[in-house]
């Protein structure tokens, strides 16, 4: 008996670190065809720091709007956050999944703001 | 020179020509280009140490959406600017009318020019926050003083998105 060709499913990698399973071609192998996600490696993975770094230019007024807007944070944390920055050189904002992290990042710099992604240690 | 908020606009009225020049320069003050020092410093790498492959992805990816990002805002001040255009006799007195909803570009255009300004001249952190120092002298103590007008001005416009 010769079974009916299926289209199979190879796990892809994303960016994202999820794995999602996508069409391969018809194949013999008679595998379901219900689209799953796994968490890959990357994704169980430590996660990672948003940091904010001292630039001495930079209103102060103007770093804590920048974490309301892109943190969503009430003002008293944002003015928390700044003043570590002025005081100490840096502050964490955010830590998570690496992807969004790097979208924060991404957003202070397009305000200005020296910010990296660091990985948790 | 004074600043205050009429209805949908800011206003800054009563501009001497010297004021007036120093804000007719911000567009050309916010652009790094030629500045390894303010190139460096606008486009700062996403990750400290060694990351080629992240760093390169970045430099493809995000920083021509930020090129265009701070362009769109220069180009928007540049724009409002257009209404000091003039010789500089008919600067005097002059009025420039910012409508509140060109609040982020102002911001970002301010920003950016203060930004590129400091790193051009290696100011020093008790340069920066020595208010008291005269803008006549050197073109250095000239540029410090654009630093801190153009500061003055971004305090000004933040207070009033606050309200």
């Amino acid at each position: 008996m010769t079974a009916k060709p299926l289209e199979a499913e190879v796990a892809v990698p994303l960016t994202s670190g999820i794995v999602r399973f996508m069409s391969a071609g018809p194949s013999t192998i008679g595998a379901p065809t219900i689209e799953k996600e796994t968490r890959a490696e990357e994704a169980l993975d430590l996660p990672w720091h948003v940091v904010v770094h001292n630039d001495p230019v930079n209103l102060m007024s103007y770093v804590t709007m920048v974490f309301q807007r892109v943190f969503g944070y009430p003002r008293d944390k944002a003015e928390r956050h700044m003043l570590e920055v002025h005081q100490k050189g840096r502050s964490i904002l955010w830590s998570g999944m690496r992807e969004r992290a790097e979208l924060y990042v991404q957003q202070l710099h397009g305000y200005l703001l020296l910010a990296t992604i660091e990985k948790v240690t | 020179m004074e600043i205050c908020r009429r209805k949908n606009q800011i206003e800054i009225s009563e501009l001497d020509p010297f004021l007036a020049e120093l804000l007719r320069q911000i567009p050309s003050s916010a652009n790094p280009e030629g500045e390894p020092a303010a190139e460096r410093r606008i486009f700062s790498p996403p990750i400290n140490g060694k990351q080629p492959e992240m760093c390169a992805e970045w430099k493809m990816y995000v920083e021509p959406e930020l090129r265009r990002l701070f362009q769109t805002a220069t180009e928007t001040v540049g724009a409002d600017l257009k209404q000091l255009n003039g010789n500089e006799q008919s600067l005097t007195n002059r009025t420039l009318r910012i409508p509140t909803k060109h609040s982020d570009a102002w911001l970002s255009a301010l920003n950016q020019a203060r930004l590129v300004i400091a790193a051009k001249n290696n100011f020093t952190e008790l340069e920066l926050s020595d208010h008291l120092r005269s803008p006549i002298g050197s073109r250095r103590d000239l540029s410090l003083f654009q630093v801190n007008f153009y500061g003055f001005l971004q305090e000004f416009i933040l207070r009033e998105l606050e309200c």
